[in-house]
């Protein structure tokens, strides 16, 4: 009996050529805006590490200014003082556990013709690899004993290693960073989590950086400070390790807690931790200590862009609108088949078998509309990507997930929106209709 | 002619609630659209006055770079001094400085200045700019009051360093936000503090120069400090003759990167596409929701077209009689345009109801501006006007039913 109905939707849409496309054209349409908003949406509320995103959490300690908090209403500040950082370290409290900062430096290519270029550098921890799954094609990160030794090691992006070492494996090769000599360990294979969430400070949709290496070294090399420095008191002296020493907060951390029960111990101890450094003669503001998973985060610092959200609900009414016009243009069409309708009714059809009929035809013309509505949704995206040019680059491709929403939208959307039509359609009294054939 | 009759809105009324469902559809269609079309027409002039506001340097003619020292033997200080005399004696430039920032790039530092010493009060905030004595010729500002730096104010700062130059030059829009009560020509000479209690005279006042922070509230807010920084990489803005600047971009590039190979030149991007940049979601957002209006309106007046061509083929046999007793076939376009034009005004109404509830919304939940009243009627004009002009298509077919239809059966 489908394929029976099939044929018939089929012969009615070919019947009706102009007022089936239009039909098509205002769903493509719909679907089309929806998708491209949604997608960019859905990519920007993405859960970058889905299958740990519930254990990993950024830590924040009230070390701020005893007259003004960090934030209104009473936020403590999105960062930490080097101080903190490595005494949070020292702890090791947490199963995993890493601080970071971003950095920059010249490295020094080897050939006569590469040229020295500037390179992005996230200083870390050892446990930053296996934390966030950090993929490699060469080698491997580094160890905490490394880490302690402020050994010059460094793991290079895929992409820096293709530039340097002409994507060789360059594991034990030596590269002048920043006038110093450093050793790789490892080489990343490509990795871009959207969003960058382990340090959103400066954009949550940057690029990776193109080199890692020991956290410790920014004191041992006198690197320059990255991303967001914000300070309530200036450092007391000129030197670099009185700035180390300051108030300032430039450094983000992350602990691997996989448990509740280690979660609470952790802001136990993250408690207990201000409470000494009260008795130090820090932190001047009351506790305010705060664990946040990666959503929870990704949530506090407004990851998710407030034009996104705009342009989904506009997406929506505008998709809202197209369905009203597909009613509209259904019910001409079907009550232009009133005669029909009644002649099959006369004959035998019951009003279910008459439903079915017509919401396969509405289910057609959805389908076709959810299909031209992909390829408006692919232009829409390649469009929102030439206009915020590097922002949305990784913010601008369908996946498979989002096909099928967008197939499955556009089906429920046709078939609400011929709902009413079909109804009015199969109640049409097959008498009224016969009388004046 | 103009009797109430010959408008037949009763009969028009009486026909429109026999198919009320179809009439409702155009009506709720048209609500919607004015909604959209409205609020984002609102977006659209926020965001182009935000992208209209100047900054107050030389746009059109200037471009910056960045020098990064990397050699073990690199020195910096004479490396400054030797660039900034090479940039400002080449032909074309007319002035050069270092600054630790970028108007309206993004990127930068802020300070807090207070009128009263003590970590106890509150500090205004305000972008800071390190520069030296060539600075309103660089960044084409306007002293409107107090004196310009001269070469002996101008130090050298390290990177660590924590304390500030003894004066400073400060926008107008500063002055007035530090000292509120009073004219700003007063404000040259008064002492204010920064780092809670470190002293600094404003000894000038410059008439406009926005922050780097395009999306700040204070984005007017901003500091002159005179110095020359020693922090490893450099950025230099340079100022050039009307016209010359994408010569000169190269140009100065390859002058800087081959007279000190200790060191890379990089980022040499021009003031305009730096604004681009700086403004491109705004930018962008005016491109994006233009097409949704144009494609929502179409599609609006096509569904209009769609429902208004069906209901004249029904009633093709009503028309043709009508016409046989005597219509004239402008009663027959009036009759269609007025149908429409009730069928507007429901949707109007319901639109500007809609267009307000989703202001609120907006509002509410991006802290966007509340839309002008004269926003709603204008909408609902320009939607009535969308109906008319659909509408105009099948009616006048409509007009064009011969008479004689009525006589045929089917």
């Amino acid at each position: 009996m489908f394929s029976y109905y099939l044929r018939l939707a089929l012969l009615s849409i070919k019947r009706n050529p102009i007022l089936s496309s239009l039909m098509v054209a205002a769903i493509a349409l719909g679907i089309g805006a929806s998708m491209t908003t949604i997608t960019v949406n859905y990519l920007m509320s993405a859960d970058p590490i889905p299958h740990k995103s519930d254990e990993l959490f950024y830590v924040q300690v009230d070390s701020w200014d005893p007259n003004d908090p960090y934030d209104e209403p009473n936020e403590p500040p999105d960062q930490l003082t080097w101080t903190d950082a490595n005494n949070l370290m020292n702890a090791r409290k947490a199963t995993r556990q890493v601080a970071m900062a971003s950095s920059g430096a010249v490295i020094e290519p080897h050939g006569q013709d590469s040229k020295p270029f500037n390179a992005g550098i996230r200083l870390t921890f050892a446990d930053f690899f296996p934390m966030f799954d950090v993929p490699f094609l060469y080698g491997s990160g580094w160890s905490e004993s490394q880490d302690l030794a402020r050994e010059q090691i460094v793991v290079l992006s895929r992409e820096t290693n293709e530039r340097v070492f002409g994507g060789e494996n360059s594991v034990g090769r030596s590269i002048r960073i920043g006038g110093n000599q450093f050793t790789v360990v490892g080489v990343l294979n490509h990795w871009q989590p959207v969003p960058k969430f382990y340090d959103v400070t400066t954009g949550a949709f940057n690029e990776t950086e193109d080199l890692f290496m020991p956290f410790l070294l920014k004191e041992e090399l006198e690197l320059p400070n990255g991303g967001n420095t914000n300070c309530w008191k200036s450092p007391e002296g000129d030197s670099f390790k009185a700035f180390l020493q300051s108030e300032c907060v430039n450094y983000q951390m992350w602990v691997e807690l996989p448990t509740e029960r280690d979660k609470q111990d952790y802001l136990a101890f993250l408690n207990s931790y201000a409470d000494d450094q009260k008795a130090l003669g820090r932190f001047p503001r009351p506790l305010n200590n705060r664990l946040s998973n990666v959503m929870q985060w990704m949530e506090i610092q407004e990851v998710v862009a407030d034009d996104a959200r705009i342009m989904l609900w506009l997406s929506f009414m505008f998709l809202l609108v197209c369905l009203l016009n597909t009613i509209g243009l259904l019910l001409s069409k079907f009550s232009g088949k009133a005669a029909e309708i009644g002649l099959r009714r006369a004959v035998g059809a019951s009003k279910g078998d008459l439903f079915m009929q017509h919401l396969v035809e509405t289910a057609c013309i959805g389908i076709a509309g959810g299909i031209a509505g992909l390829g408006l949704a692919m232009l829409g995206l390649l469009g929102i990507g030439s206009l915020y040019g590097d922002f949305a680059e990784n913010l601008t491709s369908l996946d498979l997930t989002m096909v099928a929403v967008a197939l499955l939208l556009a089906l429920v959307s046709s078939i609400a929106a011929g709902l009413y039509p079909t109804w009015r359609a199969c109640n049409i009294a097959p008498a009224s209709q016969l009388k004046s054939q | 002619m103009f009797n109430s009759s010959s408008w037949e809105v009763g009969p028009i009324l009486r026909a429109l609630m026999r198919n009320k469902v179809g009439a409702l559809l155009i009506a709720i269609q048209i609500a919607v659209t004015m909604c959209i079309i409205v609020n984002a027409i609102h977006i659209i002039l926020e965001r182009q006055e935000l992208m209209a506001r100047d900054s107050g340097i030389d746009e059109a003619n200037s471009f910056h770079l960045i020098s990064t020292g990397f050699a073990n033997d690199f020195n910096e200080q004479v490396t400054i001094e030797t660039d900034l005399n090479t940039i400002r004696a080449l032909p074309g430039v007319i002035d050069a400085v270092q600054i630790n920032a970028i108007p309206i790039s993004g990127g930068g530092w802020s300070m807090g200045l207070q009128t009263q010493p003590g970590a106890e009060f509150d500090g205004v905030g305000t972008a800071v700019y390190m520069v030296d004595e060539h600075v309103l010729e660089a960044l084409d500002l306007e002293l409107i009051a107090g004196e310009a730096f001269k070469p002996t104010h101008v130090r050298w700062r390290e990177r660590a360093q924590t304390n500030w130059p003894d004066q400073t030059i400060i926008t107008k829009a500063m002055a007035e936000s530090l000292f509120p009560e009073e004219p700003w020509q007063q404000v040259v000479g008064k002492t204010v503090y920064i780092n809670d209690n470190e002293p600094i005279l404003i000894m000038g006042i410059i008439d406009k120069l926005q922050a780097p922070w395009v999306g700040w509230n204070n984005v007017e807010h901003a500091m002159l400090s005179p110095e020359k920084t020693l922090f490893s990489s450099s950025r230099y803005l340079v100022r050039t003759e009307p016209g010359r600047r994408d010569e000169l971009m190269p140009k100065v590039e390859e002058i800087l990167a081959e007279s000190n190979k200790g060191r890379i030149i990089r980022d040499v991007t021009s003031m305009m596409d730096t604004r681009e940049r700086s403004y491109r979601r705004h930018g962008a957002m005016i491109k994006i929701l233009t097409t949704v209006m144009v494609i929502l309106t179409v599609v609006t007046a096509l569904g209009i077209v769609g429902l208004a061509s069906f209901s004249v083929n029904r009633r093709r046999k009503q028309i043709g009689t009508r016409r046989a007793l005597g219509a004239s076939q402008s009663a027959i376009l009036r009759y269609f345009m007025l149908e429409n034009f009730l069928i507007s005004t429901v949707g109007v109404v319901l639109g500007a109801a809609l267009t307000i509830g989703l202001n609120i919304y907006l509002v509410q939940a991006f802290s966007l501006d509340r839309i002008d009243w004269y926003f709603i009627p204008l909408g609902m004009l320009v939607l009535w006007m969308v109906g008319q002009l659909a509408v105009f298509g099948p009616a006048k077919r409509a007009a064009g039913i011969a008479p004689a239809i009525a006589t045929r059966t089917v």
